[in-house]
């Protein structure tokens, strides 16, 4: 019996969230086919409808270099592929979560085995953050192909549109964690949470251009600081050092903050 | 005798001010087809999911396997094979892929999982539906395939909570041949059911669990050769003469219980206590002569129907 405790501690505790993210492999092969026609899809109309029609109207008016002497479609485009990230979060962060608890219940199958609550929250945000550089790789393709990318270091881009898109999908992981049905809250976080903060966080236009008392908006807007950032290593976006590391702990901060509470709601409703 | 499986001493899982498990106690051999006989509410799901590892006691001792489930959780679980009361396979995956993810989380190498995957669609009778999506199985196909998935890792122990609820008999009967297998393959079967059939089909050994307490613990035999008698006479006057009726047969068989709609007479001979009714001049709508049952024991222990 002692054996027992010895011998098969290992494998399972230590790959378990590994296992979770194969599961979501399987799952999302039978979805493959829309992965990748939005991820193909969009990058083209976004990049085509802003790059040859809203950008051609912007530059008209205000110049070539119209914004932070750049571009129009070089100061959108990085701020597109941030909200790839975010389009991504919001889906594979709330009805699978709601699915694995409620609908279907595999949370509970799951931890009827040797996987524990937090290996299940763990392997849901490897496998969609999987899904998400692979999103955001092809976005960049397309933004290299339009011409959008005229610094450098643009494919660090893709690394902070990844961190933006996890740190806001682990909050509204551990936000759809605490639901015990939905009776339309899922619906209100795309229309009242995700849909202002595209518009509020200095996508289509710098946040200064918003009067002071919306602009707070875009501070606590996780992706109105992915896509500064972005745009720093895009086309060198003029900002102190100091802003660019804000960026970068605010959207870690939120990213640890979403995933432990999110594997500590898993935990105490899996525990009944 | 072997080291037990499963030991609990005095469990007890209490949720706010409800007392769902008040005390259970009881130890189950290795090999052995062990039961949890109760009504809807009893506590039966949630002893079994404590000694599932995965609801943590209020109280007591409990080892699973020599291990103390609040402590190694993982390591329990890795030699488990768990039927849960709802199924929750995986709708979005094909049958065979819901073996093969399972296969995975218990740390089995891929071309293990996939051999294993297809001896137990073969044993689960599925072999043909492999690649069908779940929801196109039926209600005894898919709990077929939780029983399957739940083997997937070779457990030392199978829980199976109420493993034929909703089915339909003919589904039943399949499911039973199966555990029946497990059983003869010496798998040690823990389960929970509130049909006495199944319990007295299944069990070498049983717990009557009524408001989270144990009423009575036995063999199913032995339980009514305690609690009831060989035979129960069953008869039927109409609803508004029984209490009538009563009154004219006490002291009849060696017990005489009035339901609602028909009165059980408990004794060795049924045909006996019939022809002396008729003898003195009663006559039933109906009547039945059948073998003493679980249901008569659980009728006896607590006073009420098993289904209500």
């Amino acid at each position: 019996m002692r054996s027992l405790r010895r011998s098969r501690r290992l494998r399972d505790r230590r790959y378990g969230s590994w296992y979770v993210a194969e599961h979501r492999f399987r799952i999302m092969r039978s979805y493959a086919q829309t992965v990748l026609f939005t991820a193909v899809g969009s990058p083209l109309v976004y990049l085509y409808a802003t790059g040859v029609g809203l950008a051609s109207l912007v530059d008209g008016n205000l110049g070539d270099n119209a914004v932070n002497g750049v571009s129009y479609l070089a100061f959108l485009a990085p701020a597109l592929l941030a909200s790839s990230a975010i389009a991504v979060a919001s889906e594979e962060f709330t009805y699978p979560i709601m699915l694995g608890f409620k609908w279907n219940p595999t949370f509970f199958g799951m931890n009827a085995s040797s996987i524990q609550p937090g290996q299940i929250i763990n392997g849901i945000v490897i496998s969609v953050a999987a899904r998400m550089l692979i999103t955001c790789v092809i976005f960049y393709v397309f933004m290299l192909v339009f011409g959008a990318v005229p610094g450098p270091l643009g494919f660090v881009a893709v690394l902070v549109a990844l961190l933006t898109g996890l740190a806001f999908g682990a909050l509204v992981m551990a936000y759809t964690a605490t639901l015990k049905d939905d009776t339309g809250q899922l619906a209100m976080v795309q229309r009242f949470v995700i849909l202002p903060m595209t518009l509020f966080s200095g996508t289509f236009f710098p946040l200064d251009v918003l009067p002071p008392y919306l602009q707070w908006i875009g501070w606590i807007s996780p992706l109105w600081h992915g896509t500064e950032l972005s745009r720093v290593f895009a086309y060198g976006m003029p900002e102190p050092i100091w802003l660019s590391m804000v960026h970068v702990l605010y959207l870690a901060t939120l990213l640890a903050v979403g995933w432990v509470w999110a594997r500590r709601l898993t935990a105490e409703r899996l525990n009944k | 005798m072997p080291e037990p499986v499963i030991v609990s001493q005095n469990l007890v899982k209490r949720y706010q001010d409800f007392v769902a498990v008040d005390g259970i106690s009881f130890e189950v051999a290795p090999g052995e087809s062990f039961g949890l006989l109760g009504p809807n509410g009893a506590g039966k799901s949630t002893t079994m999911r404590m000694i599932g590892a995965v609801s943590t006691r209020t109280s007591g001792d409990l080892s699973v396997l020599g291990l103390d489930p609040n402590a190694y959780g993982p390591e329990i679980r890795s030699q488990l094979g768990v039927v849960p009361q709802e199924n929750n396979l995986d709708m979005e995956l094909k049958v065979r892929e819901n073996l093969l993810v399972y296969g995975r989380y218990f740390g089995l190498p891929r071309a293990r999982v996939a051999r294993r995957a297809d001896e137990l669609l073969e044993f689960a009778q599925l072999a043909d539906k492999a690649g069908a999506k779940v929801d196109d199985l039926s209600g005894g196909m898919k709990r077929r395939l939780t029983i399957a998935r739940a083997l997937i890792n070779d457990p030392r122990i199978l829980l199976l909570d109420e493993p034929t609820t909703g089915l339909d008999p003919q589904a039943r009967h399949i499911l039973w041949d199966r555990l029946f297998r497990l059983k003869e393959q010496g798998t040690t079967l823990l389960l929970t059911t509130h049909y006495m059939d199944e319990a007295e089909q299944l069990c070498d050994r049983l717990v009557v669990v009524d408001k989270g307490r144990i009423m009575a613990e036995g063999s199913p035999a032995d339980l009514i050769r305690r609690y009831s008698s060989r035979e129960v006479l069953e008869v039927r006057f109409g609803s508004t003469q029984n209490a009538e009726v009563a009154g004219r047969i006490e002291g009849y068989g060696e017990r005489v219980d009035v339901l609602p709609d028909r009165i059980l007479v408990y004794s060795d001979s049924g045909e006996n206590e019939l022809e002396r009714m008729t003898a003195a001049g009663l006559r039933p709508i109906t009547s039945l002569v059948r073998r003493s049952s679980l249901e008569d024991v659980f009728l006896r222990l607590t006073g009420r129907n098993l289904i209500e």
